[in-house]
């Protein structure tokens, strides 16, 4: 039986075992139609020319993991920025930890997808935004199909969340093959502000397919700064859906740090529903090996006077492969738009490949979009320049990475966080050195 | 300190150097003087050990030891310095970063442990002082947006920082208004010792005024044709170039 039949099948005994009545059933019937109907995405597909899944749709997956597994906080505490405060909201093998997890109800709702599909006082902010920022694409369909759960995050008017919030998914690898489906809702109301980390970690080679979707609504004057790491295990692919509904003079942001796994593609949509919109897209991605990471970003200006700005910074050693989708689509009724975006590459050996394409549908007349990419090889002249002051080739090697992906790092918020990153980056480049004096 | 004998290169097949004879002693300032494209920048990055540069004939001696093979990084352990005509442009590493990253890395290569957080910052403090450099300049990112003036002293700074046994300026006059020569070369001055050597590398005169040559070479179509005393500079600031090339030719 291949994956999608699989999946059919379940989806049958899954749904009766959640309640009929609710809102969520209907949606979740409607969305396994459109699977059934879709299928997986195949290269045939203009926004999967160069990402193929089935090589990995291979595998035996268990798409319900049965186990329930317990992991130790000491063995897994690298995989949080622990040097911090923070929310945290841990799943093992999809299934919620208590034990690892730090929720809240406390003015504000840091807890559990399942808590809110189940329990009546969220009835109504379900019905609102659960799948209304989610688009009708086979892949989030699939997973809205099986949503049952992930992290639930409200946060009510004016309020400065002074803790960032973790999110962080866990696979044993109990199973020979898993399959996970994390569906998260994140709704910020007006005037609020949270910094959210999402994670996604396997924690031996066994194969993990992790299909996630997330929404984010940023209501009114709203600030969502989201970061995602994805350093995970060589046998471990990452599907990321994640689509941020915005209103008038928000400001969302998304940092993206794609440093391993196998497979690991960002599906990535912004939807400016409002005036003065920020929307910010950055993101470093340091491969090699086989390594295969492709963003497919999306910005729907819909209204004028709004901005989103685009940064991506590339590099790709041995036989890794990138792909950059970005498309940028201004309404006509979206005047006054300014829309950047960037996508900049180094490959590091001749074996590494890097599709980049930009896209951009313009229907209004009085907007400022501009889009630029490069690719290149590390400059000889900056190399010789290093090595003569006594940099050593690889610490020059990874100076000259460093620095070529310094600007999105800059702009990251959380101090402690930018150190993780910069660690792991030395990490990946092979030296000893500390970046950020 | 250095010996070059006979030292042949070439670049993608074409012969730029062809037989330079140099002896440089510790304590001794040399100039190479000599017309655009005689090979005086190719000799400083040969010397400096820029892999572009192929050395087809000759030696490169260095306290003795031949480093024709060493990579740029180890013979910059061993005390060689090269202050770049051109200076490249770095965004994302700041002065201080870039300084320390050198700094410790050269320590690395002699086995000592990084230098203390606190002894770095006085020693930039010290170095920045010496070079009349403002403060703000060491957070700006390597180069970028640096004026000519600005560059140059930068590449100074950083000799001043490493304190090499052998400094090679290649054409650090270049772009350099009055006053900020005066300040590149009393950091020069200062810096020098009986027991380093430094090698102006120089179209003009000018610079000569300020660091005084022991002696003075003139290259022509990549050999030494003449050497002298810093008086030989003043004649080629009066003459010109053509009388050498007669000289050559005839």
């Amino acid at each position: 039986m291949d994956l999608k039949e699989k999946l059919l099948s379940s989806f049958l005994v899954f749904e009766n075992q959640v309640d009929i009545d609710h809102y969520v059933h209907d949606v979740r019937n409607d969305a396994i139609k459109i699977f059934e109907e879709k299928g997986f995405p195949s290269k045939k597909e203009e926004a999967w020319k160069y990402t193929s899944l089935n090589n990995i749709l291979k595998e035996d997956y268990s798409v319900f993991p049965e186990r329930e597994n317990a992991l130790e906080y000491k063995d897994i505490k690298k995989y949080f920025i622990h040097d911090i405060d923070s929310y945290k909201i841990v799943f093992i093998d999809g299934k919620y930890s208590s034990h690892l997890s730090q929720t809240t109800h406390d003015g504000m709702d840091v807890c559990l997808m399942s808590a809110a599909l189940n329990k009546p006082k969220y009835r109504i902010l379900v019905e609102n935004y659960f799948n209304k920022a989610a688009t009708k694409d086979s892949l989030s369909s699939l997973n809205t199909a099986f949503s049952s759960e992930g992290a639930y995050i409200h946060i009510p008017k004016n309020k400065l969340v002074e803790k960032p919030i973790q999110i962080i998914h866990f696979s044993t690898g109990s199973e020979s093959a898993t399959m996970l489906q994390p569906r998260n809702l994140i709704v910020v109301d007006e005037n609020s502000h949270v910094q959210i980390i999402e994670r996604h970690q396997s924690l031996n080679d066994n194969p993990v397919l992790t299909n996630s979707v997330t929404e984010i609504f940023t209501n009114k004057r709203a600030i969502v700064d989201y970061y995602k790491i994805q350093n995970d295990q060589s046998n471990a692919s990452l599907i990321d859906n994640t689509f941020i509904k915005q209103k008038q003079e928000s400001v969302a942001s998304v940092h993206t740090f794609a440093f391993g796994g196998k497979l690991t593609r960002n599906n990535l949509s912004f939807f400016q529903e409002g005036e003065r919109i920020d929307s910010i897209l950055k993101g470093i991605t340091i491969i090699g090996e086989k390594q295969h990471v492709d963003h497919n970003t999306l910005v729907h200006h819909i209204e004028p006077n709004c901005e989103s700005h685009q940064d991506y910074k590339g590099i790709f050693a041995d036989r890794a492969t990138g792909v950059f989708n970005g498309k940028v689509i201004v309404e006509k009724e979206a005047q006054k738009t300014n829309a950047f975006q960037a996508n900049n590459n180094i490959l590091v050996s001749d074996k590494a490949t890097i599709n980049t394409k930009p896209q951009l549908e313009i229907f209004a007349d009085d907007v400022k979009c501009s889009h630029g990419c490069t690719i290149g090889q590390l400059d000889e002249s900056a190399m010789f320049y290093l090595r003569s002051r006594g940099i050593p080739e690889k610490e020059a090697k990874a100076l000259l990475m460093y620095a070529f992906s310094n600007n999105v790092l800059s702009s990251v918020k959380i101090p402690e966080m930018k150190q993780r990153i910069n660690k792991i980056i030395a990490n990946k480049l092979g030296v000893d050195i500390g970046f950020d004096l | 300190m250095l010996k070059i004998d006979n030292l042949h290169a070439s670049v993608e097949d074409k012969s730029i150097l062809q037989g330079i004879n140099l002896e440089v002693k510790p304590g001794e300032i040399h100039a190479i003087m000599g017309p655009n494209g005689s090979g005086k920048s190719t000799l400083a990055s040969v010397i400096a050990g820029k892999e572009e540069y192929e050395v087809t004939k000759g030696s490169i001696e260095f306290d003795g030891e031949n480093i024709d093979e060493l990579a740029a990084e180890e013979r910059a352990h061993k005390g060689v310095f090269l202050s770049f005509q051109y200076p490249v442009e770095i965004p994302g590493v700041t002065v201080t970063n870039f300084m320390k990253t050198a700094i410790n890395e050269t320590r690395k290569a002699k086995g000592l442990e990084d230098m203390p957080a606190k002894d770095m910052l006085k020693l930039i403090r010290e170095k920045s002082e010496l070079l009349e450099i403002d403060r703000k300049f060491l957070s700006r990112s390597l180069n970028e947006g640096f004026s000519g003036g600005e560059k140059k002293r930068n590449e100074i700074f950083q000799m001043a920082m490493l304190e090499p046994k052998l400094a090679i300026l290649d054409e650090t006059d270049s772009g350099l208004d009055i006053d900020a020569l005066r300040i590149v070369a009393n950091g020069v001055n200062k810096l020098k010792s009986k027991d380093n050597a430094v090698v102006v590398i120089t179209h003009y005169q000018r610079l000569l005024d300020y660091i005084v040559p022991d002696f003075v070479h003139v290259l022509y179509n990549g050999k030494i044709v003449k050497s002298g005393t810093k008086e030989l500079a003043h004649e080629l600031e009066e003459k010109g170039y053509d009388w050498i090339k007669e000289e050559v030719n005839a």
